[in-house]
């Protein structure tokens, strides 16, 4: 009986077969890299605003404390978004006719909001509630990044739910104190370990890991 | 069902307790057998849609290419509208409550009203109303769906086609102007109202010759004219059930329904706890099985007609001077005899209630029998009447028809009832209703009645409207609104300043006009402090003494004829919910039925008249006819059968039209709640009802313990030796410790008056979906918590038990072990956690569950429609098709606890966190709170020797668990 196949067919087979893991594990590193990768995750992508609004010039330049604006922070889940009329506080004043201030001069004018768009979203199962992370002492910087350093606001944490848990398990690796929370130039001290341990005892700190306190 | 003779009772094979649930389980019948070896009721677990196998696989395939490529996406853009210019007190993520209060009838219960950014999306009890004290009812609960409700009316109409307020004003002032008004008539329900009152009286002033009709379908005449009877005027009757040791009911539903009910349940179950001996005793004569029956001590049945004979033999016994020469001969009359000498044991301190329902007569015999109790003044209050004007309803609307067809009412407006469908049907009010030249209907709903009207008006919802109301004592509540008209709709304070003409036309300016110059103090103040607290100081009806002057005595008993009853239905009460989904929903208490009325018969009736469950049978009475299905109901008296009002609605919405049949066919003006005579013919067919009742039955196994007073003081294990005992504490696993908290909860069955105020809160707050008939019968309701209903003893006079069965919490969790995916597992505070997000909808959970207490998405349930997504609690995930989900425990509020007892740096205090369901029921019947707290209630509940474990005996460790059941009975009817 002839042979079917040319011998040289046992080679290509080898080829496949090896071949096989590495385009496996390819396909599992392609995937992966995709799922982490900026695209979708949103990590470091400026995001557009109906009106240029700079973090950056009204931190760090103008010296607005976080709390001016995003006034619920401490008392509330969601730490708020200024109404029309906070910017107007200012800008009745400054910058008076700038015409890029023209849609919140409108808003002010017509009573109807501006869209912002949102940049740090969560999954509709998830709830998370800014004013007991900023009680216990996490920073604002630690999830937001250097807000102060930027001009427009792209997200510097992917808020997978590996992100979350890395602190909700460890919370003395991010834990910093009360008087430092709204502190944008923040930097964990060389004994972190030590100083952060003192203050999870100190702030009666749990690590919370139980699925329902973020899903309900 | 062959379960009515005393041979077919020898083959029964009740528990051990000697419960059944259904006739079905008591008679042993093959189905309910081959029914309880299903691990789910037939077809609840099966997939029906008609995709084959390999259709079924392409989708899958293609689902899930089609799922893993939106991973692919980019997250989702959203935008964040703040506001332009913020509101004063509102702060972003945080809800606020306002006080108002929820109407029926025209009397109110005060409200706490929660809101998310503008949205109402809860209903809670307002703890300063007398009414409420904190709790509510189902009614109250499900009234914000009514809200929401998608069929609601939306525009003005003329003939049916759209226009605008503003026209319909230049066409009724054109009409009146310069009239006196005869010919004008103003057709409204019980008005309590004092703002209304007013500008009502002052139209009168206005248009002297108009006239005013108020007409509720759920009249409380009865009630009415027995106080004529016995006062020669009208008078209001407050009870003061905690001060009562004895109370008789005559038919009365007093702790489930109308006036102060929800009060009336807190007060009288504060006297059936152990805690607070001595318990009282409740002695209940019901024509129709009540939920305030159901919680008797001793109960007996009778006819209606056989009403006005009890209550006389009541009076005979009990030395009322009318009732000197009675002599009691009925079938009860021992059982009338041990109840009248328990009554004149606690003079002073019993109590009779009649029943809104029951004659006059009886209404009447009622306060003589409380007066010759030495019972006035101390459990029962007189005061001035709180309606407006108490009139004779069914007189008035009666002479208002033989108006219209006489054709002297030019012209009607009818404020918010729908009496084309509500009316009695010997009036013939609709036909009547085409002689009126001008026709104006205010309604929710472009009802039955709006379609008989040229001008259909939209009603503003009670969240959305200014008004005022007063409560079953007279306290008095300003209603504020919690949102602006979705649609533009008028309060009935508006359109009535549109025919006064000058004057404020705003609810508000009205409301405000009103109260300026009837508040103490200095009214801005005044008035602040009203609308923050939910009711005006010092509007409670002061007691009175009123004048006996009794005019009736005893007359001679009508022949004995087949019987029909009457009831407002106990979940849509007289049609005005019918197209509240949450309502329709809920199981009805006694028959868990869904979605349907049916008629009612006892199992003796039924079996002399050879009808069974589901038959259609067509019912007679004066000329008129409906085709009803039969539901056999164990208590119901004999030879009579019952109809719930507020079914067959024709135009009430999606949700409720067409479904059930109008029991107002056969009511007759002069015979509202019962009337003799009715015909009843096979015809043959069936209709499948939706009952709840036959799923997640549980087999013998005591689920609901009774014990006496008696038996508990003789042996405090009686309780805990009536089911098996828990396995014992041997793991293989590391014992669990919840540090810190330890969240359980406690249901004293004692206290259950299986009312449904729970299951309506658990769906508001939980945004639990309706699912509809054709799911219910296939066993996919979604309720988180349901009332378990038993009976035990022979059919025709059972026990009634009612179980609230949520998730028990168990420490050993039967469900977490089996979940593949991890979607279910403990907290570090003991709670059974459901991860949505997680689930991938294997439900081995629930098949595991011991309690079936898991239910699943079988299909999108949860309504994308815009206004009914404005309802949802955004605290709580909105599930989609495919997951499991189940009782919380509200964590939601645990966690919102948690979080400001952090911040504040105090720890959670006992009563800090209510659940949803604890919130609501009016009897106060759940605790829930740390049992890692020996003082918290619940931990005090769980030591009492009434406590146990539901199937403790499986060793899942429920962190739910029950007070037995207690009764006071009477030793002398014990014995016999």
């Amino acid at each position: 009986m002839t042979q079917l196949f040319h011998r040289s067919t046992n080679t290509l087979a080898r080829v496949t077969l090896f071949g096989a893991v590495f385009l496996v594990a390819g396909i599992g590193w392609g995937v992966s890299a995709l799922l982490t990768s900026p695209y979708a995750s949103g990590v470091g992508v400026p995001v557009e605003q109906p009106v240029p609004f700079s973090h950056k010039h009204h931190v760090a330049d103008v010296g607005l404390d976080c709390r001016y604006c995003h006034t619920s922070v401490e008392r509330s889940s969601f730490a708020g978004i200024p109404p029309t009329k906070t910017c107007m506080n200012c800008h009745a004043q400054l910058f008076t006719d700038a015409p890029m201030l023209e849609p919140v001069r409108a808003s002010y004018r017509t009573g109807k909001p501006i869209p912002w768009a949102r940049v740090h979203t969560l999954a509709d199962f998830v709830y998370f509630d800014h004013s007991i992370h900023v009680k216990q002492g996490i920073g604002c910087s630690t999830c937001h990044g250097r807000v102060d350093q930027m001009a427009l606001i792209w997200r510097v944490n992917t808020l997978f739910m590996e992100w979350c848990l890395e602190c909700h398990r460890h919370p003395e690796r991010f834990v910093r104190p009360r008087s430092e929370v709204f502190n944008m130039a923040w930097e964990p001290p060389a004994d972190q370990a030590v100083v952060g341990a003192k203050l999870v005892t100190e702030y009666k700190i749990q690590t919370q890991t139980s699925c329902s306190i973020c899903h309900r | 069902m062959s379960n009515g003779s005393d041979t077919a009772h020898e083959s029964l094979h009740p528990n051990r307790l000697g419960q059944w649930r259904s006739l079905d389980e008591l008679a042993g019948t093959p189905e309910f057998e081959a029914l309880l070896q299903r691990e789910f009721p037939e077809r609840a677990a099966e997939w029906l849609d008609p995709v084959g196998r390999r259709a079924f696989l392409q989708l899958m395939g293609a689902s899930l290419a089609l799922a893993g490529l939106t991973s692919c996406s980019s997250p989702p853009s959203h935008t964040i509208v703040p506001y332009a210019k913020a509101p004063e007190d509102l702060v972003p993520g945080k809800p606020l409550f306002y006080a108002t209060a929820f109407a029926q009838g025209g009397i109110g219960t005060g409200l706490l009203v929660e809101s998310h950014m503008g949205r109402p999306t809860k209903i809670e009890g307002n703890p300063q109303h007398p009414a409420s004290l904190g709790a509510t009812d189902a009614f109250a609960q499900a009234s914000i769906l009514s809200l929401y409700d998608p069929d609601r009316s939306q525009t003005v109409t003329n003939g049916g086609q759209i226009t605008t307020w503003k026209a319909f004003v230049a066409a009724l002032t054109s009409r009146l102007a310069g009239s006196s008004g005869a010919g004008l008539c103003i057709l409204t329900e019980t008005v309590t109202s004092p703002t209304l009152a007013w500008q009502i009286r002052q139209l009168m002033a206005k248009y002297p010759q108009a006239t005013w009709v108020q007409y509720d379908a759920i009249s409380r005449d009865a009630v009415r004219q027995g106080s004529r009877l016995a006062f020669g005027e009208v008078i209001n009757t407050v009870y003061r059930v905690e001060r009562a040791e004895v109370v008789v009911t005559l038919g009365a539903e007093f702790l489930a329904a109308g006036p102060g009910h929800v009060r009336y349940a807190r007060d009288f179950f504060a006297r059936r706890r152990v805690e607070a001996a001595p318990l009282n005793r409740l002695y209940a004569v019901d024509s129709t099985p009540t939920l305030t029956g159901a919680m008797a001590d001793h109960r007996v049945t009778v006819r209606q007609q056989d009403m006005e004979a009890i209550a006389w033999a009541f009076a005979g016994a009990l030395g009322v001077p009318e009732a000197a020469a009675i002599s009691a001969s009925m079938p009860q009359a021992a059982w009338v005899a041990a109840a009248a000498r328990d009554l004149k044991a606690h003079q002073g301190a019993s109590l009779v209630v009649p029943g809104d329902e029951q004659p006059p007569i009886v209404h009447a015999l009622a306060h003589a029998i409380n007066r010759a109790l030495g019972n006035v003044g101390q459990t029962v209050i007189y005061t001035d009447p709180i309606e407006a004007d108490p009139a004779d309803q069914m007189a008035s609307l009666t002479a208002l028809v033989a108006n219209m067809r006489a054709g002297q009412v030019q012209t009607l407006l009818i404020l918010g009832s729908n009496p084309v469908y509500t009316a009695p049907a010997d009036l013939r009010f609709a036909e009547a209703l085409d002689k009126v030249p001008f026709r104006v209907h205010l309604s929710l709903e472009a009802d039955e009645t709006s379609a008989r009207c040229q001008w259909h008006l939209p009603e503003a919802h009670y969240l959305e409207a200014w008004g005022d109301v007063r409560a079953y004592d007279g306290t008095t509540t300003i209603q504020q609104p919690l949102i602006a008209p979705l649609y533009d709709g008028h309060s009935a304070h508006e359109l009535l300043a549109v025919l006064q003409g000058d004057g404020p036309q705003d609810g508000y300016d009205i409301m405000r006009a009103y109260w300026q110059t009837r508040l103490s103090g200095e009214f801005e103040r005044a008035w602040r402090t009203a609308l923050h607290d939910g009711v005006v100081g010092g509007t409670a009806l002061p007691p009175k003494t009123p004048g006996w002057k009794p005019s009736f005595a005893p007359a001679a008993q009508p022949a004995q004829v087949f019987e029909i009853i009457f009831r407002p239905d106990p979940t849509i009460w007289d049609g005005r919910f019918a197209n509240n989904g949450w309502l329709q929903e809920l199981p009805k208490p006694l028959t868990k039925l869904t979605w349907d009325n049916a008629a009612l018969f006892s199992p003796a009736t039924a079996e002399r008249l050879g009808l069974q469950n589901e038959d259609v049978i067509e019912l007679a009475l004066g000329g008129h006819s409906v085709q009803a299905p039969v539901w056999i109901l164990p208590g119901h008296p004999p030879d009579s059968v019952t109809v719930h009002l507020g079914y067959g609605r024709t135009r009430a919405g999606r949700a409720g039209s067409g479904i059930g049949f109008n029991a107002y066919l056969l009511r007759k003006s002069t015979a509202l709640w019962s009337a003799g005579g009715v015909e009843i013919k096979k015809t043959g067919r069936a209709l499948q009802l939706a009952s709840t009742q036959h799923h997640q039955t549980m087999q013998g196994r005591n689920p609901v313990r009774v014990g006496t007073v008696e038996e508990l003081k003789k042996d405090p294990h009686v309780i805990a030796e009536m089911g098996e005992a828990p396995a014992k504490d041997e793991t293989l696993y590391p014992p669990v410790t919840n540090e810190g908290y330890r969240w359980g909860m406690a249901i004293d069955l004692g206290a259950c008056l299986g009312c449904g105020a729970c299951v309506a809160a658990c769906q508001a707050e939980n945004n639990s979906p309706v699912v509809g008939k054709e799911q219910v019968l296939l066993g996919r309701e979604m309720h988180w918590i349901r009332v378990d209903r038993y009976y035990a003893g022979g059919p025709d006079a059972p026990e009634t038990l009612h179980q609230p069965l949520l998730c028990q919490q168990c420490e050993n969790a039967p469900c977490e072990p089996v979940c593949p995916v991890g979607a279910t597992v403990h907290s570090q505070e003991g709670l059974n956690d459901m991860v949505y997000n997680r689930c991938v909808g294997t439900r081995y959970c629930s098949n595991n569950c011991p309690y079936k207490v898991r239910h699943f998405n079988f299909l999108q349930y949860s309504s994308d429609q815009p206004t009914l997504r404005l309802l949802n609690n955004p605290n709580v995930t909105v599930r989609s098709r495919g997951v499991m989900e189940k009782c919380t425990y509200c964590v939601q509020r645990i966690n919102a606890a948690r979080i400001r007892s952090k911040e504040d740096g105090q720890p959670i205090k006992d009563g800090e966190v209510v659940t949803a369901c604890q919130g609501a029921c009016p009897s106060q019947a759940i605790a829930f709170g740390n049992l890692n707290d020996p003082v918290s209630k619940v931990s005090k509940w769980q030591a009492s020797a009434r406590n146990y474990g539901l199937l403790a005996e499986l060793n899942t460790r429920p962190r739910t668990t029950y007070l037995a059941r207690l009764r006071n009975p009477n030793p002398e009817l014990e014995k016999a």
